[in-house]
């Protein structure tokens, strides 16, 4: 066996292993000089997208992974699986995480000069964090990683604004807490009844107990606790602040990542842990999650009207988005899953994109008002044109990609026979032109009254490469949407309401 | 009556979890004082230990430590099969969600410290009233309260 086989075989648990051990060894490569821990960060992203990317690849090609931890068989010992809905979320974390990390070099030496080494070991450590959690087949090996990714994501958002960030970052560890505790609670249900811990196994031994009321306490701890971690809406408190308060590199990672990964784990727990039948047509918490949903989005898009700091605008569009994946996965029907899944790709682009933005604006002007943002469109036209993409792509403009997810979720709606929900989406879309007006009138058509004359002053190519990135893949996806429809999105959608089976 | 008591009693570590987790969410919930805040996650978050420890319970159980181990894989196997071992899946399972309590209350004094510092008050109340004063631009409503007032 040659070395590259060796790496072949242990690239389930690699992906989460290499950013863990790189996390652990950037104080060591800051210690030896600062300026490298960027790279080292790069490397470690780039050789997590190759893993990921590579793993992706072998589930569309010859099927599930499984990986056994220590050779210890699934039911003792813990079990990594990859299926096409992890291989696709991990792929998303890994570039998003690339993306982010590219764009952090300039962003963090301005807003973080004193803690660029705790800012990159935190920030490889809560890409372990969410690979670990998408990747797992085991439910306590994902409350682990689960926490792992919340502290994580704590210290990064503490380290935000001065003052807000901390009571911000509080904020979110105590609503953090009780939500890690009531999944940690569910676990402990399921574990009592079942007797065992591995998702797999636990689908086979659960459908023989479904009468019995501690699933169903399970369930309902499960889908509490998921929802303050997605920040679905009456449970969304701590999301404004977090987002709006984190240092503007770690907004986009956060923004972009971690709901999508709560969403992700919503979805693996209603459909692979307990079985369709059971929370589409025995506890109906489908058609549950579809009224919070569809309440979502019309609320975010609402609130985002009223907001006039640019991150709490998108912070509060990011509550409403949520409210799309949700909405589609409740829905519990082949298209609107599908519209749902694709929501999950479609956010985290357009979202870091708009967080980067954000971010490059702020860098280069220091103003996050959205109403001091007149002749911008002048001064920044690279990074203003990207936010006009995505935020195109947020209103779901056709030719980009919010335009196939939101027309995947209203047929899946009308298959559903769920006509008020197309209209919910409708009305969201209105008031996210609504929203997003505000600010393209401000930079494109506002007349700044102090300047009269703007020079040309874009962000460095280290912010511009990925958000560029960002809005072009925003545009590619929309005009080639069927390559992650045919295939991941639609075998997995089928797989996952007991349609079809996985290759 | 005598009936109720009987059923308390026989589950009487669940009726004292669920109570201690009660108390734990109260205390998240209603006290303004962030230390009291995370005391309260913690009595949350150990009530639920005890859940998992009760778990493990097995009547007339011992501690799961092999005995005769030495004397050979024969009698290591008898013993398995003779003795009565409580479960240490869940004591295992607690060891690292103690761990994850510990990291968590960790990152929450830490935070603490920071929010007394900038603040030079731990209660809620105060906290929140010095943040609209100091920064208006954190709710719109004060932002036009004093551009009203200029």
């Amino acid at each position: 066996m040659t070395g590259f086989d060796l790496i072949t075989d242990h690239l389930p648990v690699l992906t989460v292993v290499i950013p863990l051990m790189a996390g652990f060894l950037t104080p060591i490569v800051g210690w030896i000089d600062r300026k490298l821990c960027w790279y080292w960060v790069m490397l470690t992203m780039f050789a997590v997208l190759l893993m990921t990317s590579s793993n992706l690849y072998t589930v569309i090609t010859s099927g599930t992974i499984h990986y056994h931890l220590g050779g210890w068989t699934p039911p003792i010992g813990i079990e990594y699986v990859i299926d096409l809905l992890n291989g696709f979320v991990c792929l998303i974390i890994a570039f998003i995480g690339l993306m982010v990390g590219i764009y952090s070099i300039e962003s963090i030496k301005k807003e973080l000069p004193n803690k660029i080494i705790p800012f990159y070991s935190i920030f490889l450590l809560l890409i372990t964090g969410l690979m670990g959690m998408t990747i797992t087949g085991d439910i306590f090996n994902f409350y682990v990683f689960l926490e792992i990714s919340s502290l994580t994501a704590y210290a990064l958002i503490a380290m935000g604004d001065r003052g807000d960030g901390v009571v911000a970052s509080f904020n979110y560890l105590i609503m953090g807490t009780v939500a890690a505790s009531f999944i940690l609670l569910g676990i402990g249900y399921l574990y009592a009844v079942t007797g065992s811990l591995n998702i797999a196994d636990m689908q086979g031994l659960l459908p023989s107990i479904y009468d019995n009321k501690v699933v169903l306490a399970a369930l309902a701890f499960f889908m509490v606790g998921f929802s303050i971690k997605v920040g679905l809406f009456p449970l969304h408190a701590w999301l404004p602040d977090a987002y709006t308060h984190a240092p503007s590199a770690a907004s986009a990672l956060i923004a972009g990542l971690m709901t999508k990964v709560g969403a992700y784990a919503m979805i693996r727990f209603m459909f692979s842990v307990f079985t369709p039948e059971f929370v589409i047509d025995m506890t109906r918490m489908a058609e549950i999650l579809t009224w919070a949903a569809a309440l979502a989005i019309v609320v975010g898009s609402v609130l985002a009207i009223a907001q006039s700091d640019i991150k709490r605008m998108l912070a509060y569009s990011s509550i409403s988005q949520i409210g799309y994946i949700l909405l589609g996965v409740g829905l519990a029907n082949v298209i609107g899953m599908q519209g749902g899944l694709l929501h999950i790709l479609n956010h985290s682009l357009m979202k870091c994109a708009l967080f980067l933005v954000a971010g490059a604006i702020f860098y280069r002007t220091g103003i996050r008002n959205l109403h001091q943002f007149q002749g911008l469109g002048k001064k920044m036209p690279v990074t203003t044109t990207v936010f006009l993409i995505a935020a195109l792509s947020m209103i779901g403009v056709p030719g980009t990609v919010g335009f196939t997810s939101k027309w995947y979720l209203a047929l899946g709606s009308i298959n559903a026979g769920q006509w008020i929900f197309v209209i919910v989406i409708l009305v969201s879309s209105l008031l996210n032109i609504v929203y997003f007006w505000r600010v393209f009138d401000n930079i494109w058509f506002g007349h700044p009254h102090e300047v009269e004359h703007i020079k040309r002053d874009e962000a460095p190519l280290s912010m511009l490469i990925p958000m560029v990135l960002l809005a072009v893949l925003c545009i590619f996806f929309g005009l080639f949407a069927y390559y992650p429809l045919h295939y991941v999105l639609e075998p997995l959608s089928n797989a996952l309401l007991g349609i079809g089976v996985l290759p | 009556m005598s009936g109720i008591i009987e059923i308390i009693f026989a589950e009487f570590n669940y009726w004292i979890y669920v109570t201690l987790m009660m108390i734990g969410f109260y205390a998240m919930i209603a006290k303004k004082n962030l230390i009291k805040k995370v005391i309260g996650a913690n009595i949350f978050q150990t009530a639920i230990f005890l859940f998992y420890i009760s778990l493990a319970e097995v009547k007339g159980g011992t501690a799961p430590i092999l005995l005769h181990g030495h004397d050979g894989a024969d009698a290591a196997h008898k013993a398995v099969s003779e003795v009565i071992y409580v479960n240490p899946l869940p004591h295992v399972l607690i060891l690292t969600a103690i761990v994850v309590a510990v990291s968590t209350t960790a990152v929450a004094l830490a935070l603490i410290i920071k929010i007394y510092e900038e603040y030079g008050s731990l209660e809620e109340d105060v906290i929140l009233a010095y943040r609209r004063q100091l920064q208006p631009e954190f709710s719109e409503h004060a932002r036009q309260k004093q551009e009203g007032e200029q």
